[in-house]
């Protein structure tokens, strides 16, 4: 770990990106062209559509009834998937770095599925699996819950989406963590659950909020699970991405981009408290 | 006098009672020795137990289930549904626009990655986080980005149609869209293993001198491989599965810009479950053949680390 941190790449003179660029090398051509064209283009362009928009109708917009409730739907909905990753997360790197039992290697690289796994195909087995004959669906339908084409529908989507965020942010943490400290503590009289909270818990704290958060802006942004597994009904199960594309199926360019602005504005923000949280964590490393 | 002898009866009992209750922690001491020392094995087992049965009811059940959906009738009807004209053309059009994009990509990634890694610049920090932006941006954001640059009412709109071509709706824009949202994969996944190598062998190389082409060949391509190789698979799977961004920009229309994800979530749609699960199969299979390529580079490079 250690080893990565240190740069041993020579630091010579900070040198202004426009002294950069004017020198003749491709690949820094190719990387600033690309991002240019493929990257900044794109979003310049969307804030440029945002800012015809007088400020009184952007807002007017980006506050009608519709657009609040999907907002609450989405971000509320995103934040409990994430924490309810966030503590089953720990507890399965938990079991995944500390115990042994069959099939744990099998199990260990099926975490990633969710991120390999197309989300279309994620919400399509979601919204059979929950649905009132599905494998789960069924069990929780005598008990009168229905998950498939309700809210609950966009959690689950939501928690499988962003469940291995947590727990490839926390197993490295763990696995470095000294269980001398722990033995410590347990021999100093120390409970196991006092040994948790104080001695387990802190060092975690980083990761696991970065992981949480990781998860969170992923959950925001979900949209082709969430879309297949929820009835996209408006004040119930409609999230943000989805309003988006209604929007666009109705050609109002303008509730598009300014719902896409909003929606932006947010996820850059999250990006930055994750940078701020991970820059956090690397302090704490050391 | 009854009551007299009553209490005094009752006392008794308490007393017995008393007794009973002192000699109980001795008697109980076996069961709480046992208790303490199959503790932890007790707190294992419960700890797997609820870690494999959310595992199973979040992700094992349902991945499971996309098997069992797709070979319900057995494989004849998979087989069936997977020569429909409309699935092969999905299929087809999923494989060519993977083939532009991850090479795209993958140039990118490499160069993005050696800027940063190898040079201190200004601005090198904002690089860096600006990469990460195609993650951070919900897919439809992405899709409508295109639309607005694009599109009939977008920046370059007029000036594509008087050139009579055609982007969005079409191939083009599902290409840009799937470039935009899978662009960082490929130099996240370089960076850290440049940092890592240094560039003590680069320098060497360059001081016997070697062209900037051979050290890239021969010095910095062989170490940086594994971490090359799990970025471009790491791209292709998120390109071949991509759904929001491309169903934003490709107007979604079955046989001409649909690709597997679209034909997936239209089939579904259409209460054509069986086609749709078939398709899904496919992508669930990529899936795998993706986690499985990944364990085998990352079991690669603990050897090249224990080297």
């Amino acid at each position: 770990m250690s080893s990565t941190t240190i740069n041993r790449s020579p630091i010579s003179k900070p040198k202004s990106l426009l002294a950069k660029i004017s020198q003749v090398s491709l690949p820094w051509r190719i990387t600033l062209g690309y991002l240019t064209i493929m990257l900044l283009l794109p979003v310049a362009a969307l804030l440029a559509k945002a800012s015809t928009e007088k400020p009184s109708d952007f807002w007017r917009i980006a506050t009608t009834p519709v657009a609040l409730s999907t907002y609450e739907i989405t971000f509320v909905t995103a934040l409990v998937a994430a924490l309810i990753n966030g503590v089953f997360g720990v507890l399965v790197a938990w079991v995944l770095v500390r115990y042994d039992f069959p099939f744990k290697r099998f199990i260990d690289a099926a975490i990633d599925l969710p991120f390999a796994l197309p989300t279309a195909v994620a919400g399509l087995t979601l919204a059979t699996v929950y649905s009132e004959n599905g494998w789960i669906g069924s069990l929780l339908a005598p008990l009168g819950i229905k998950v498939a084409f309700t809210r609950l529908g966009v959690g689950m989507a939501m928690i499988f989406i962003t469940l291995p965020f947590v727990v490839r942010t926390l197993q490295p943490v763990l696995q470095e963590m000294e269980k001398d400290i722990e033995e410590a503590a347990w021999s100093l009289g120390a409970s196991h659950w006092q040994t948790f909270w104080r001695v387990i818990l802190p060092p975690l704290v980083p990761a696991l909020l970065t992981g949480v958060a990781l998860g969170f802006a992923r959950a925001v942004g979900e949209y082709g699970s969430v879309v297949i597994v929820a009835s996209n009904i408006p004040f119930k199960d409609l999230i943000a991405s989805v309003l988006i594309i209604q929007r666009l199926e109705q050609y109002d360019y303008s509730g598009a981009t300014v719902i896409g602005t909003v929606l932006l504005a947010i996820s850059l923000l999250i990006l930055l408290v994750i940078n701020l949280l991970q820059a956090w964590g690397k302090k704490y490393e050391t | 006098m009854n009551s007299n002898r009553a209490t005094v009866v009752l006392r008794r009992i308490l007393m017995q009672l008393k007794r009973l209750w002192r000699g109980l922690p001795a008697a109980l001491e076996p069961v709480r020795m046992w208790l303490k020392r199959i503790w932890p094995e007790l707190v294992k087992r419960l700890l797997i137990g609820v870690a494999i049965a959310y595992l199973s009811i979040a992700l094992f059940i349902p991945a499971l289930n996309v098997f069992a959906q797709a070979f319900q009738g057995g494989i004849e009807p998979f087989f069936r549904n997977l020569t429909q004209p409309d699935f092969l053309h999905a299929a087809t059009l999923t494989v060519i626009i993977a083939l532009i994009v991850v090479p795209l990509n993958t140039v990118f990634g490499l160069c993005a990655a050696w800027v940063i890694a190898r040079h201190q610049f200004r601005g090198r920090a904002f690089l860096n986080s600006l990469l990460d932006v195609p993650f951070a941006v919900s897919p439809v954001v992405a899709g409508l980005m295109i639309m607005l640059l694009y599109g009939r009412q977008g920046w370059f709109g007029s000036l594509l149609q008087s050139a009579n071509i055609k982007v969005v709706f079409a191939m083009p824009a599902m290409v840009l869209a799937s470039a935009f949202i899978s662009m960082p994969f490929v130099a996240r996944e370089v960076i850290p293993v440049l940092e890592e190598a240094g560039r003590d062998q680069e320098e060497a190389a360059k001081t016997l001198g070697a062209s900037d082409w051979q050290i890239f060949w021969r010095v910095t391509l062989p170490t940086i491989r594994w971490g090359l190789l799990y970025g471009v698979i790491l791209t292709n799977a998120r390109v071949m599965g991509e759904f929001g961004a491309v169903s934003v920009v490709s107007g979604n229309i079955a046989g001409s810009t649909q690709t597997l994800p679209l034909f997936v979530e239209d089939a579904y749609k259409q209460y054509q479950t069986q086609a749709a699960f078939s398709a899904a199969v496919l992508l669930a299979g990529l899936a795998l053949v993706t986690l499985v390529l990944r364990e085998i580079v990352e079991r690669k490079t603990k050897i090249a680390d224990v080297e």
